[in-house]
């Protein structure tokens, strides 16, 4: 007998007999400003969070912010200022990305994390490898909370998704909380 | 092999450190309840989490070959492994089929319990840990000591060292945003150079066959990404059944580890980059056994968040490695005996079954409850200590016998009170490191026999 078989075989003879799923029917708090919520939490686990009229004042934003280097969108509307096309298929050749301007599909207000999917990544690796991140994400796109996250995400999935809440970090040493653990130093956040 | 009241011992030596280590658990389990009462429906969370799993329980022979086919369908390579020796080998059987020696690994408890670093160091292949806290318990030769944080026992000077002999840091160095500045160049260059990445997997989707992996630091997402093949560990408990259950898991998961609103990163893998290759390994290890066993069954529910470990008065004042077991604390103690009865049955004793650890649990596991259920089963099956076992039976027998036991109290307070050196002494284990009480002038039933028939 296979090891499938065997786990399988197992397996059914162990389980109780079936229980039913629970709803999951939570009533969302309608109370909440979910884009004012959204901001103060990310700003709290690390993000800068800053609302902007449109692609124009991204880019000022962006010159003010961010030291000269290379920078990766996947917005046309960033044509002269980042690539939006990648020719190399290679992820390595990421290494030396300095920022990244990606778009995020929704924002989730009571933790501060956003979805991004593989759709706008252009490469998988892109938001884990630059140095610094910035998502732009409508204002109309952020959600109460992960519950609806997933019912407006439903089961949409490319190949590859993430939530992604603010810059990468650790607490190892000692619990001290330091920014730019292996993925971006930053993350920047424009609500448009 | 030392036991957990001996190991304990040994960490017991270094008083100011045990404080150290006991306020920060501590306060580490301060930020899980600020995050908590953030969240109104906290209660309703956790009880619908639970009642999820005791779905996914009742259903997983169904749910897994559900989750096989649609990884499958999603172009994954499926593996089943019964033990931890049958999950080291395909690991090594596909390292071997791309000719690679070096593999970059993101966080897995579960290879940690597989021992799979050493198996594949045994076979000549080397594995970089690319958590911070495991790189570092990885470059001092130890094992982790806590799920979730696992170098929570060493301090930033040690840590300094660490790096100063191995990653060339100055002498002194123990600036942690130093320190972790140089783990980072010398985790890129690891992960720019591995060809084979592992990670472990928080949860699996049976509806999807996606599977998500959570890190604060993104070394998962780094690893992953850029490696050729990406393989996953998982346990075949770690399945749920639909993708919007996650949703119930990831809000409950960071709140609980570490007061966190979620981790930095929750990375939701289904298929393959164009040209990558991904394997998921199913692995059983004494799983579907647990499964089997009533009473402890609901330890399967775990989602590893690590909370009852920083709320156990126990694990904070005798350090993870006194556990002797891959996974340490409360929960760890209900999962290792069903490994292996007769190592571990020292560690259902190592808890003052105080109820906080099941308080705290995410998906309302009875994890003090279980411990008990455990001592029982241990010396009935003869694996305890003599005097442990004499002295619980003793117990139980006077227990049984109403008359005896109001007795046997009597002569105990009587002797509390006039020869205390019978009580207060070494031979007793209660008393070290304890003042005992003063006995009581009536004992609670003279109190409820004389009392009961009032108002
Ligand atoms: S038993 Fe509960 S509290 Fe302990 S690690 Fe598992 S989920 Fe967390």
């Amino acid at each position: 007998m296979s090891s499938r078989e065997k786990i399988l075989a197992l397996v059914k003879a162990n389980q109780p007999s079936l229980t039913s799923l629970p709803s999951l029917d939570i009533p969302v708090d309608v109370h909440l400003d979910l884009v004012e919520n959204f901001t103060f939490i990310a700003t709290n686990i690390g993000s800068r969070v800053m609302e902007v009229s449109g692609f124009d004042e991204i880019k000022e934003t962006i010159a003010k912010l961010f030291l000269p280097g290379r920078i990766v969108s996947s917005f046309p509307e960033l044509a002269d200022i980042a690539e939006i096309q990648l020719t190399d298929p290679d992820p390595h050749s990421l290494a030396n990305v300095n920022l990244a301007v990606l778009g995020a599909e929704l924002g989730v207000s009571e933790n501060g994390a956003l979805w991004l999917s593989e759709n706008n990544m252009m490469q998988r690796v892109l938001p884990f490898i630059c140095q610094h991140l910035a998502l732009v994400v409508n204002k109309k796109s952020i959600v109460a909370n992960m519950h609806e996250a997933y019912r407006v995400l439903g089961n949409n999935n490319p190949g590859f998704g993430a939530f992604i809440a603010g810059p990468s970090k650790t607490a190892d040493i000692e619990q001290s909380l330091v920014l730019g653990a292996h993925g971006p130093r930053s993350m920047t956040v424009f609500l448009i | 092999m030392k036991d957990h009241a001996a190991l304990s011992e040994e960490f017991n030596i270094d008083e100011p450190r045990v404080n150290w280590h006991d306020e920060t658990l501590w306060l580490i389990r301060q930020k899980r309840d600020k995050a908590v009462h953030g969240i109104p429906e906290w209660e309703w969370l956790r009880e619908t989490a639970s009642q999820v799993k005791n779905n996914v329980l009742s259903n997983l022979s169904a749910y897994l070959e559900q989750f096989e086919a649609n990884a499958l369908a999603n172009g994954v390579f499926v593996h089943w492994a019964a033990d931890a020796n049958e999950h080291n080998e395909i690991i090594h059987s596909i390292l071997r089929k791309h000719q690679v020696e070096r593999m970059v690994k993101s966080k897995s408890m579960l290879t940690e319990e597989c021992h799979l670093n050493d198996y594949l160091t045994e076979n000549g292949i080397e594995v970089i840990d690319s958590d911070l806290g495991e790189r570092i318990v990885q470059l001092g030769n130890e094992h982790p000591s806590h799920i979730v944080l696992p170098c929570i026992h060493k301090k930033k000077e040690e840590i300094g060292d660490l790096f100063h002999k191995y990653l060339g840091t100055a002498a002194g160095e123990s600036d942690p945003q130093i320190l972790t500045e140089a783990a980072r160049q010398h985790l890129r260059e690891t992960f720019l150079t591995r060809k084979v990445a592992l990670t472990g997997v928080n949860f699996a989707v049976a509806e999807t066959g996606e599977f998500v992996v959570c890190t604060n630091e993104g070394n998962a997402d780094m690893g992953a990404h850029l490696a050729d093949v990406h393989i996953a560990s998982m346990g075949i408990e770690k399945i749920i059944p639909e993708r919007k259950h996650l949703g119930v898991f990831l809000r409950l998961l960071t709140r609980s580890a570490t007061g966190q609103p979620i981790t930095t990163y929750s990375s939701h893998f289904k298929s393959p980059r164009q040209g990558q290759e991904m394997h998921i390994v199913l692995v059983d290890n004494g799983r579907s056994r647990q499964l089997g066993r009533e009473n402890f069954r609901n330890s399967l529910k775990c989602i590893r968040c690590g909370s009852c470990m920083n709320t156990c008065p126990v694990y904070r004042r005798s350090g993870g490695h006194s556990y002797h077991s891959v996974i340490s604390g409360p929960i760890g103690s209900i999962l290792a005996p069903n490994l292996d009865m007769k190592e571990f049955a020292d560690l259902p004793f190592a808890s003052t079954l105080c109820g906080s650890c099941s308080n705290v649990c995410p998906v309302k596991i009875d994890i003090h409850n279980q411990l008990y259920k455990w001592r029982q089963v241990l010396v009935k099956e003869g694996y305890v200590s003599n005097t442990k076992a004499i002295s619980m039976k003793t117990m139980t027998w006077v227990i049984s016998f109403p008359a005896l036991f109001a007795f046997a109290g009597k002569t105990g307070r009587w002797a509390m009170k006039n020869l205390p050196f019978l009580v207060n002494n070494k031979l007793n284990p209660w008393y070290k490191a304890r003042e005992m009480p003063v006995p009581p002038k009536e004992s609670f039933r003279d109190w409820y026999v004389k009392n009961r028939g009032q108002k």
